[in-house]
């Protein structure tokens, strides 16, 4: 799994009413909330994003409420995955099962400056800074989660294994 | 010879069916209670729907309640309200509240009686970890892991590794249970204890009210932690006493349990603390606060929303009235909290003080409705986050504090201490 994109900064505690604000959880539809991620931080985010483009963030990214509705906005704006030292646990957990890659590694969340374009590859774990040539290691994800990802996260995926038995 | 355990460890070892169980050690468990609200329960019901289960695991041991954006403020907060009251018609749910039976769900589920000491229970709702007062496993969930949990009753967890914080010494005068959770995080920060379980003890913690232990495991979360733990004793049964009749077990931590770090305060002298914007870790003693002028007061939320939080603000509110151009609003929490405050008359001082009491939501604590903020306002709350654009406006702040700070603040218009009335 490869992931190639853009990279855009954000600091520390990036809080889930940044990445989408409560103020737009009177619906679950993902379209409707990939308008507004990271609304609160940048404005101006989800018309300069593209698809495959990855956040590089600060530490306890995705701190605060449960909503999965964050892992939901961020996907459907389409960010690739998000790279940072360290992520909130609820966070954590709701983008494995929404299908979001995120990576740890505090290395690569320093030296990524704003706009590298930026490689990661998901079998190895390594995070390559193509505009600096830098190389960053984190952990790889594992095979079956790499399905689960692919599948578009933990329910598709358990309803595609039940369907192959 | 068993293995010394926290009470973490105890309980989820005994939801596994396991003798022990240590940090690290992934372990599946059986859920007594799975909760859903307004905003997390449409994704459960749509995941579950999706998996194409007919029936819930237990239709005992779910609760739906609609408490973010009731009374519906538009239309599709109303659709989302509806799926709950469908899906729990459709699966004879037991515990689902709404209209003139909903309260702020933290509150409310404790006071039914649905959760009880030594429960693992996980919910929608980041704040589950409330329930740790009780001497509960209690955390939040995404909504599809709430849906699993739905389809089978379990779920899975690693062990988190505990850190025991120690409170000694006196507490002061206004200063409660809400002034030593702020100034924990302000201490170790927000991901102070970042995937781990905390456990609050100590000679203060054994003398506090279940009202203000339920303060401080409700912002455990606020500082990264997996759940906020205190140990039963004979408030947290006097507060068990008459509201269940299910059966429960009384799980504390060996005295030679293992924790990651042991954190000992001296309380003696402490402040009431107020955070300030734009994260709960920003504490400062209200002392070093400075001249903060006030647009809105909010007294409320799962934090700072029962009856005690409600008659401290209106001892403090007693024959004063709110500054010109300061918008205090009271939210009691339940419907229990409500006609308590009613008849005990603080719904009386409130209004002649000039207060806006609402219905019980959690309405403008995530900036739903019932007191968002404008552009470059501020507000002084008794709840939990102080994000950017939390309670409003991207540009509006939110200051956090316990109830009596926040009456003197309204009175004075100014973030304050009752004592400089």
């Amino acid at each position: 799994m490869k992931i190639k994109g853009k990279a855009w900064k954000f600091g520390e505690n990036i809080d889930t009413d940044v990445i989408i604000p409560a103020r737009y959880l009177n619906t679950s539809d993902p379209k409707e909330l990939a308008r507004h991620c990271m609304e609160d931080a940048d404005p101006e985010f989800v018309n300069k994003v593209r698809p495959g483009d990855i956040i590089v963030a600060g530490k306890n990214f995705g701190c605060g409420s449960s909503r999965e509705h964050a892992p939901i906005a961020l996907k459907a704006a389409g960010v690739g995955c998000v790279i940072a030292p360290s992520f909130a646990r609820i966070f954590y957990r709701n983008s494995f099962n929404m299908g979001l890659p995120i990576f740890e590694s505090r290395e690569a969340a320093e030296a990524i400056r704003q706009g590298d374009e930026v490689e990661v590859d998901g079998d190895t774990g390594q995070i390559t800074d193509l505009t600096t040539g830098q190389k960053f290691k984190a952990q790889p994800i594992p095979p079956f989660m790499q399905q689960l990802i692919s599948d578009g996260g933990l329910i598709p995926h358990v309803l595609k294994k039940n369907r192959n038995g | 010879m068993s293995v010394p355990m926290t009470i973490a460890e105890k309980i989820l070892a005994a939801h596994a069916g396991l003798d022990e169980v240590v940090p690290g050690q992934l372990v599946q468990v059986d859920v007594d209670l799975a909760l859903g609200n307004d905003i997390t329960a449409p994704i459960a019901i749509r995941t579950f729907r999706e998996a194409g289960v007919e029936k819930v695991f237990d239709r005992e041991k779910i609760a739906l309640v609609a408490d973010h954006f009731v009374p519906n403020k538009d239309i599709n907060s109303a659709e989302q309200a509806k799926q709950l009251r469908v899906f729990a018609a459709e699966q004879n749910i037991v515990n689902h509240f709404d209209g003139g039976e909903t309260g702020v769900e933290h509150v409310l589920l404790p006071e039914k009686g649905l959760v009880l000491p030594g429960d693992v229970v996980i919910g929608a709702d980041s704040h589950t970890c409330t329930y740790g007062a009780m001497g509960a496993f209690a955390t939040g969930v995404g909504s599809t892991d709430l849906a699993a949990t739905m389809i089978t009753g379990k779920t899975w967890f690693k062990v988190p590794e505990s850190i025991k914080f120690v409170y000694n010494g006196e507490l002061g005068p206004w200063v409660t249970g809400k002034d030593l959770i702020l100034y924990t995080i302000g201490d170790i920060g927000v991901d102070g204890a970042l995937y781990m379980a905390m456990e609050f003890s100590g000679p203060v913690i054994d003398r506090l009210s279940m009202a203000e232990r339920f303060t401080m495991s409700n912002m455990a979360i606020e500082a990264g932690g997996k759940a906020g733990l205190i140990n039963p004793d004979q408030t947290t049964l006097d507060y068990v006493a008459g509201r269940s009749d299910r059966e429960f077990n009384i799980y504390k931590s060996d005295p030679d349990a293992r924790y990651s770090r042991v954190i000992e305060y001296d309380c003696t002298g402490l402040e009431p603390q107020v955070a300030f914007p734009h994260l709960p870790e920003n504490t400062r003693p209200i002392s070093q606060v400075g001249n903060i002028p006030l647009d809105q007061v909010v007294i409320g939320s799962c934090t700072n929303g029962r009856f005690e939080d409600l008659k401290m603000a209106a001892q403090v509110l007693s024959g004063r009235k709110v500054a010109k151009g300061v918008r205090l609003i009271v939210l009691p929490t339940t419907p229990r909290v409500y006609q308590q405050a009613l008849s005990a008359g603080l719904f009386q001082i409130f209004l002649d003080a000039g207060a806006v009491i609402g219905p019980p939501t959690c309405g403008p604590c995530l900036g739903g409705h019932m007191g968002i903020l404008a552009r470059g306002e501020r507000a002084l709350a008794t709840t939990n986050r102080n994000f950017v654009g939390r309670m409003g406006h991207p540009e509006s702040e939110v200051y956090l504090a316990n109830p009596a700070i926040a009456a003197a603040s309204a009175v004075l218009g100014r973030i304050a201490a009752p004592d400089q009335l």
